[in-house]
């Protein structure tokens, strides 16, 4: 296999020089915000004196200073005018409709509201969580950035929780708050609707492809607030919240935009600055398994908040909160893409990005994720739920039902605790391994028990919710585990296949095989696990333990893809629509698992059916028909 | 007329000094005249020595303080040049015999003396005197010579033809774009061509207003000769002390005053070049032919490519009546931009207006000589407290635009009236003649300054661009910032400076100029690093929607960046022409392509 083989060759040497060693990655301390919450009064502390530092030179700029500057900017004068020429609209009456979106979609930033938030949230997350820890560290490097540059923040998106607790921690720490893009379905609770767009929410439309006043209004708002450095501004990259703990295929329209000024020299830099936010259990923890179970969302609403509050009696365990290193979007884009493409024309008219340009985004939207998936902090619970659901399914298999024994437990714990280490994964272990394991049998032997259950659908809800916190590691392991899976045929290519198949699955960048494959070699040879000689690649003794527990973990999604296209070949017919889709591969799934053909419930999720599905589509396996 | 550099007592004509050796007046390893420099004297305050100009001999009380606070550098540090050229340190020239025997039989004088070898062998890039103070020479022209009139030049490249020499046109020598350096690899005997011996006015056409000029004739020296017959051709560079006719035509220079006489395409009537195949020139003296692409243009901005501009009828006006200078302050770069944007949209620009950002309104301050009543600096701080006080303004971040109007006395009290109504639109403030003269004072001085910060370890230049109106804030903002990270990066320990004006406005966009200076003590190749930083601020200009150059050419300094802005087509134009005038690329110096 040649290229496998250049790439050993070559690859490697490079790679000891280039690529630091994951465990020797740096990483800042955390600060438990909530600490001084429980210790002073928070009417206080939410009337406190609260003055951040700005953008170098910004004049303060009112919510209505904003919407009449996007209303008369050039683009969107150029806007109106073609859209008053194609649909014969009078220009007054396209503008009054524009006044009017931007009414609905523009935040108003109030610090009472901030106020309000800040003391009632003070009171929630003391009773739902144990601590909320960031690292002072990253808010110093952001302060510093927020001078410097306009500042994007990208948290990653897993609760409702994240941007009210990414406001909150920035208030703590004094810093400007942000504006958020936030989705319309929150404009549908009204009172909170408000409540947030006076805490800097701004609202957009899930969908609005051809409208190109709307996407003209929207596209200047956020440049406009951007460009004049009134706020950070913050969205979210996946899009929208991650049912299954793991990251997201970036989404590219909000970050098109906020690239853009820096592409047409409208400022010097921007600065992105990722942020991660690990829950040790998420608040829609089981709302998410029953989702991808098919038992549908209930729609936001504020009754429906409120019926929430039982959820304050429950113990939600700690947040970590880490702000990785500001991004600069300069420094990105220095030799990818040629900013004298937009020499030639206006910079007010509207264009589709170039090629290089979109190409562009996309890398940096999967660098960023991945930063984001980087700097997660995966608690103990994460890797032992990782190893119980191996256990749980090598039991089924054999048609056993019997415990493990704590001590083993404890054993492999320790083993995979220093295995993803080793991987750079960013692991919060305090106290000493027994006493955590411990703490997590007690968890465990909820979900062992409840697998008892014999109701199928319960019992999928229970694993399901097992394997979001397995997932919650998988970014770690995910490249050697390809690795391991290719690794008794012919490696690069089977490596390559397999690597392209899970790319809506995990965050794989597209284009980036080779690195990825690199990656995975250099973990794998630097833990011991595999040799390489001139000709071969060897398994080595106790590689043979790492390779099956990395292999077993992708082994569920391996089977969803191959169960999710039988289905396709034996049931699917030419009218099968997008919409039948989920239900009739689930009905098929179903039928499979209580006929024991099938072991591993987490098939049922339709997270991993839609995936494999758009993976087909992507590889042309199937094709999608109009009409 | 009031001229800011006029020789006070300069009796006799520059251009007889310039003869064989130019070095006697003007400086070999720096700017201008030898007699006139910056210098700290020992109370450290700086003194501008010398006759020459308005400032020469006057004390510059705050220039200490701006220079060692902007720079972090201090008048204790000095870093002296060599004082003189060692002439071990230049190559014995390379000579090809046959030539040199035919060329002196010609009559046409020459000569390989190293201090005149070494004087043409360089223009004024950082690069270039940064090396000649200190005392190091590269490849330079092995022989110089002086042809007298147009004939001799026709048969000096028939001579250079015939021997296969290299030949590299030399004016006025201001070049900033590595054009006058030798490339190294050029093997064949290199012969520098000074055309200032072709100084003089041919005849002068009142009938038509133009004047036909030999190609040689310095800037100054034109002007004063035009004036004594009662006319000017309004063209004024900033070099226009030192750089010559031929030397524009070269590079399509730009003046000061071209909103109202325009720029050198502008001015040009009729050319004649002396190429390998023979000369080009158009039959006849018209305003403006349809007569396929212009040849003109093939001339102007062939940087010595293709061959010698020996003559040049341009056109000339009758001297302006009524001559005056202005300032306006506005509240921050951006309203100035704006108003500028105005004026040219109303097609009323001044013959010069320039706007300096708020590092250059500071320096120009600090050049501001010792006031000699108390009464002045009574009035100075009056109006100092009338515009930060009393009209708010921010003195970090207002800026001053510099005025120049010029014609009849009625019009110019009337124009002037109508750019200070459309200046306070946009809340510009008239701040009086002294600061708009100073303003444009500073434009002859500012390369002697470079002198003097290279004295005590800063090292700058300016570059300069053309941008479209929309972009100019943009360019502006971005540029410098990038000059001050990539100065950063490279390591330099002292923030430098990073300033721009904008120094002429068209109807679609505006020339823009940056001044970039820093102390490089720490640094182990200055130069270098300088190179890297504007390198970077090149590439940045680009990025924006800036030109290559607005007018100071490409040379071989700017020559990487030929092919992305003019196209591979454009190139493939360019070159064809050029193989076709001289296959054998005996105009060698390999600018532009």
């Amino acid at each position: 296999d040649i290229s496998f083989k250049k790439i050993i060759e070559t690859g490697s040497s490079v790679l000891l020089l280039f690529l630091s060693d994951p465990m020797l990655k740096k990483r800042d301390d955390f600060e438990d915000i909530l600490e001084e919450r429980r210790n002073s009064s928070d009417l206080k502390y939410a009337l406190r004196c609260y003055t951040p530092v700005l953008y170098k030179g910004v004049t303060p700029c009112t919510s209505s200073m904003l919407k009449s500057m996007v209303l008369q900017s050039d683009q969107l004068h150029y806007v109106i005018n073609q859209v008053s020429k194609e649909t014969g609209k009078a220009t007054d009456d396209i503008k009054e409709e524009a006044s009017a979106i931007l009414e609905e979609m523009a935040q108003c930033l109030q610090l009472s509201t901030v106020r309000f938030f800040a003391f009632t949230l003070s009171k929630a997350f003391k009773t739902l969580f144990r601590s909320i820890c960031v690292n002072e560290d990253g808010i110093q490097r952001l302060q510093q950035a927020i001078q410097e540059h306009p500042v994007v923040l990208l948290p990653s998106h897993r609760s409702y929780m994240d941007f009210l607790l990414m406001s909150y921690i920035l208030y703590t720490y004094d810093v400007a708050l942000p504006v958020i893009a936030a989705g319309m379905d929150f404009m549908g609770m009204k009172f909170v609707g408000e409540m947030l767009r006076m805490s800097g929410a701004f609202f957009i439309r899930r969908s609005f492809g051809g409208d190109k006043l709307y996407w003209a209004l929207f596209s200047e708002y956020v440049k406009t607030m951007l460009k004049n450095g009134f706020a950070p501004v913050e969205f979210f990259l996946e899009g929208t919240r991650s049912r299954t703990s793991k990251s997201l295929t970036p989404k590219l329209g909000l970050l098109n935009i906020v690239m853009d000024p820096f592409l047409k020299g409208e400022v010097f830099d921007v600065n992105v600055v990722p942020v991660s936010i690990s829950y040790e259990r998420v608040l829609e923890e089981t709302l998410y398994a029953r989702e991808l179970l098919g038992i549908p969302k209930p729609k936001e609403s504020t009754s429906g908040l409120f019926k929430a509050r039982k959820i304050l009696s429950e113990d939600y365990g700690s947040i970590h909160v880490y702000f990785g290193q500001p991004v600069s979007v300069r420094s990105l884009a220095q030799g990818k893409v040629n900013r004298c493409q937009f020499n030639l024309v206006p910079r007010h008219i509207p264009r589709r990005p170039s090629e290089d340009i979109a190409s562009f985004v996309n890398d940096s939207a999967y660098r960023l994720v991945r930063a984001q998936e980087e700097n997660m902090v995966l608690k103990p619970w994460v890797l032992v739920a990782s190893l119980l659901l191996q256990y749980h399914h090598q039991n089924q298999a054999a048609g056993q039902k019997r415990g493990i024994a704590l001590g083993e437990l404890t054993a492999q714990a320790v083993w995979l605790r220093d295995l993803s280490r080793q991987y750079g994964a960013f692991l919060h272990w305090p106290g000493t391994v027994v006493t955590q394991v411990f703490t997590i049998i007690l968890l465990a032997l909820c979900v062992l028990t409840i697998c008892e259950d014999k109701e199928l659908l319960s019992q999928a809800v229970i694993l399901l919710s097992c394997a979001s916190y397995r997932n919650q590691a998988l970014h770690v392991f995910v490249r050697p585990a390809l690795l391991a899976l290719a690794i008794h045929t012919e490696v690069f290519n089977s490596f390559s296949f397999l690597r392209n198949m899970f790319s809506n699955e995990f965050i794989l960048c597209p284009g980036a095989t080779v690195q990825d494959f690199e990656e995975a070699c250099y973990l794998l040879v630097k833990t011991g696990a595999l040799q390489f000689t001139q000709q071969e690649v060897l398994v080595t003794e106790r590689g043979h333990r790492t390779l099956a527990f990395l292999s077993t973990m992708l082994d569920p999604f391996l089977q969803g893809y191959q169960v999710v296209c039988r289905f396709l070949c034996e049931e699917a017919t030419e009218t099968l629509t997008e919409k039948q889709f989920i239900p009739a591969v689930r009905k098929f799934i179903k039928k499979l698992l209580l006929a024991g053909r099938l072991r591993y419930m987490e098939v049922l999720s339709s997270d991993l059916q839609k995936n494999s599905l758009a993976a087909l589509l992507r590889l042309g396996a199937v094709r999608k028909m109009k009409g | 007329m009031d001229r800011l550099f006029e020789c006070v007592n300069c009796k006799l004509n520059l251009c007889q000094y310039l003869f064989f050796h130019r070095q006697e007046i003007l400086k070999w390893n720096g700017w201008g005249y030898s007699d006139t420099r910056f210098l700290f004297n020992k109370k450290g305050q700086a003194e501008f020595t010398g006759k020459r100009y308005r400032l020469s001999g006057m004390i510059i009380p705050a220039l200490q303080n701006w220079f060692e606070g902007t720079f972090g550098a201090s008048v204790q540090h000095k870093s002296p040049a060599m004082p003189i050229l060692t002439s071990s340190a230049v190559q014995p020239p390379t000579l090809n015999e046959a030539f040199v025997d035919e060329l002196k039989s010609t009559g046409i004088p020459c000569s390989h003396d190293a201090e005149d070898r070494v004087f043409r062998g360089h223009g004024h890039c950082l690069h270039e005197v940064f090396a000649l103070r200190e005392g190091k020479v590269g490849r330079v022209p092995d022989i110089v010579v002086w042809p007298n009139c147009h004939n001799d030049v026709v048969k000096i490249v028939e001579l250079a033809c015939k021997h296969n020499v290299c030949l590299i046109p030399y004016g006025g020598g201001t070049s900033v774009s590595s054009a006058l350096e030798c490339p190294p690899e050029e093997t064949r005997c290199i012969v520098s061509l000074d055309t200032s011996q072709m100084n003089r006015i041919l005849w002068i056409d009142e009938k038509n207003l133009t004047a036909h000029v030999e190609a040689g004739i310095v800037g100054q020296e034109l002007e004063r000769l035009l004036n004594e017959s009662g006319y000017c051709t309004g063209h004024e560079p900033d070099s226009m002390e030192f750089s010559s006719l031929g030397g524009w035509v070269a590079t399509r220079a730009s003046g000061m005053k071209k909103n109202i006489y325009g720029n050198i395409e502008d001015l040009v009537v009729h050319v004649k070049m002396v190429t390998p195949q023979g000369v080009i020139e158009k039959g006849c003296q018209c305003p403006r032919m349809s007569t396929g692409p212009d040849i003109h243009h093939f001339i102007m901005g062939s940087e010595g490519t293709l061959g010698v501009v020996t003559e040049v009828t341009m056109k000339i006006r009758p001297m302006p009546e009524y001559q005056k200078y202005g300032s306006v302050v506005f509240p921050n770069f951006e309203q100035g931009v704006a108003c500028l944007r105005e004026v040219a949209k109303q097609r009323c620009a001044p013959a010069s207006i320039r706007l300096m950002d708020n590092e250059q309104f500071k320096f120009g301050h600090a050049l501001k000589p010792q006031v000699s009543s108390i009464f002045t600096s009574f009035l100075d701080g009056l109006k100092k407290f009338y515009i930060t006080k009393f009209k708010g303004f921010d003195p970090d971040r207002l800026c001053v635009a510099t005025l120049l109007f010029e014609g009849d006395r009625e019009k110019v009290l009337q124009h002037e009236k109508q750019v200070y109504d459309i200046a306070a639109k946009f809340g510009g403030l008239a701040a009086g003649e002294d600061n708009g003269q100073r303003g444009y004072m500073l434009t002859f001085v500012i390369a002697y300054l470079r002198d003097l910060g290279m004295d005590y370890y800063v090292i700058g230049e300016s570059f300069e661009t053309s941008v479209p109106w929309d972009r100019v804030l943009d360019i502006c903002r971005n540029v410098k910032a990038r000059i001050i990270q990539e100065c950063k990066d490279k390591g330099v320990q002292f923030s430098p400076l990073s300033t721009c004006r904008v120094t002429q406005t068209y109807d679609a966009g505006a020339c823009v100029y940056f001044y970039f200076a820093f102390n490089y003590r720490g640094l182990s190749d200055p130069v270098h690093v300088y190179e890297q930083v504007e390198h970077a601020a090149r590439e940045e200009i680009l990025a924006n929607g800036g030109s290559l150059s607005h007018h100071h050419g490409v040379g071989k300094l700017r020559k990487e960046w030929m092919r992305e802005t003019i196209s591979d087509v454009g190139m493939g134009m360019l070159k064809s022409v050029k193989n076709y005038v001289d296959p054998k690329n005996i105009f060698g110096n390999r600018n532009l392509i």
